[in-house]
């Protein structure tokens, strides 16, 4: 478990955004998800921070990870330890 | 160094298929990807793979997975082999992260998406620009975007962002489109989409993201002003990094139908080879083949 705040920003129809959803389920890491398909300020704020558009985005407590990649995830939630 | 009876690298269908037969043959084995599914995660809407008449392609490839999990497979995922050699009686596997040894190896790394190779497509690519309708097509609700690409995946990109953004370029350097007829009849019948036939694209600029392209149709030049580029225009074999591989003019691996190349000991499966028919059914049977194939190998 971990007590960082986690925000997943994804579309409803990325393959990579449902994957990284269900990891974090999996591993019972609590997040805040945000369609960026359907909320423009969420797109905006993603766009800013990851300074592109592509999705999934992972921001973990200001810590900025773009795509599903597990392994810098996990390292950062410190799942599998 | 310990050596395996196989390594297989790439887990999409062609991939994982082959893992579960040597699974079922009790292979020592390893798979090395950097992804599960490959391209069918990628897929939308499947209704040709039997037994379901209808799937999605992240749906389909979570079946493939479940199916992969029962056997408890070493696996290393998000790794990149970068270099396969054929030694004397076994396979030496150069990744980004390690060396490994392995007495057959199956090729099952699929194909990527083909660059348009124009000024600015690298530094707009995920600020604008992107080879994902399917991930990306809703970060454009009412904007402005074009397709390059007259095929299959083009119009499938296009009819997807009919029903999300404002207007749709739809471009093809060629004078027809390629794509099948009820596609192309369904894009022409709606008012978001522009065609753009015999036209090239020169070039993507914009700021931190893409704000028009520069096109150019019999000699003449234009600009649109689009703030999303979908690029469609098919795939190329990830072939690259076998030592000493016979290709054919696409770059693909060519196999016997016994999924053989010209290295003994080295099979291939799936889109990177010259197989007739790119299709997720056809991966899985030729991942089965070559699986079964490197078995024999070992057994001679």
């Amino acid at each position: 478990m971990t007590d960082k705040k986690v925000k997943v920003y994804s579309t409803s129809t990325c393959p990579y955004c449902t994957t990284l959803k269900a990891f974090l389920e999996q591993n019972n890491i609590p997040f805040e998800n945000i369609d960026v398909g359907e909320d423009k300020v969420g797109l905006e704020e993603m766009m800013k921070k990851s300074g592109q558009m592509g999705v999934p985005v992972v921001d973990i407590d200001g810590k900025i990870i773009v795509g599903f990649d597990k392994e810098k995830i996990s390292k950062e939630l410190g799942i599998g330890r | 160094m310990k050596r395996y009876d196989l390594i297989i690298v790439g887990a999409g269908s062609a991939g994982i298929t082959a893992a579960i037969y040597a699974s079922r043959q009790k292979l020592n084995f390893l798979i090395i990807t950097m992804d599960i599914g490959g391209q069918t995660t990628l897929s939308g809407d499947i209704e040709n793979y039997t037994g379901y008449q209808f799937i999605t392609g992240p749906e389909l490839v979570g079946k493939f997975k479940e199916h992969l999990d029962k056997f408890g497979i070493e696996l290393k995922e998000n790794e990149r082999v970068t270099h396969v050699e054929k030694k004397r009686n076994y396979v030496e596997v150069t990744s980004e992260k390690g060396i490994y040894q392995s007495k057959t190896f199956i090729i099952a790394s699929g194909r990527t998406p083909r660059n348009l190779n124009v000024e600015g497509e690298e530094k707009f690519k995920n600020r604008g620009l992107t080879y994902c309708a399917t991930c990306d097509g809703p970060l454009f609700a009412e904007k402005e975007v074009a397709v390059i690409g007259g095929g299959n995946s083009g119009l499938d990109a296009t009819l997807q962002l009919v029903r999300i953004a404002k207007k749709i370029h739809l471009i093809e350097i060629e004078p027809q489109l390629k794509a099948d007829s009820i596609m192309v009849e369904k894009a022409k019948e709606s008012e978001k989409v522009t065609l753009h036939t015999s036209t090239r694209v020169e070039r993507i600029s914009g700021d931190t993201f893409v704000k028009e392209i520069e096109i150019s149709k019999e000699g003449k030049r234009e600009k649109l002003n689009v703030e999303g580029v979908f690029v469609e225009i098919g795939s190329i074999p990830n072939s690259g990094f076998v030592e000493g591989i016979v290709k054919n003019k696409f770059g693909e691996i060519v196999v016997d139908c016994t999924c053989r190349t010209n290295l003994d000991g080295i099979l291939a499966a799936g889109d990177v080879t010259n197989v007739y028919a790119k299709q997720i059914i056809v991966a899985c049977g030729e991942g089965a083949k070559a699986a079964i194939a490197a078995s024999d190998y070992l057994n001679r």
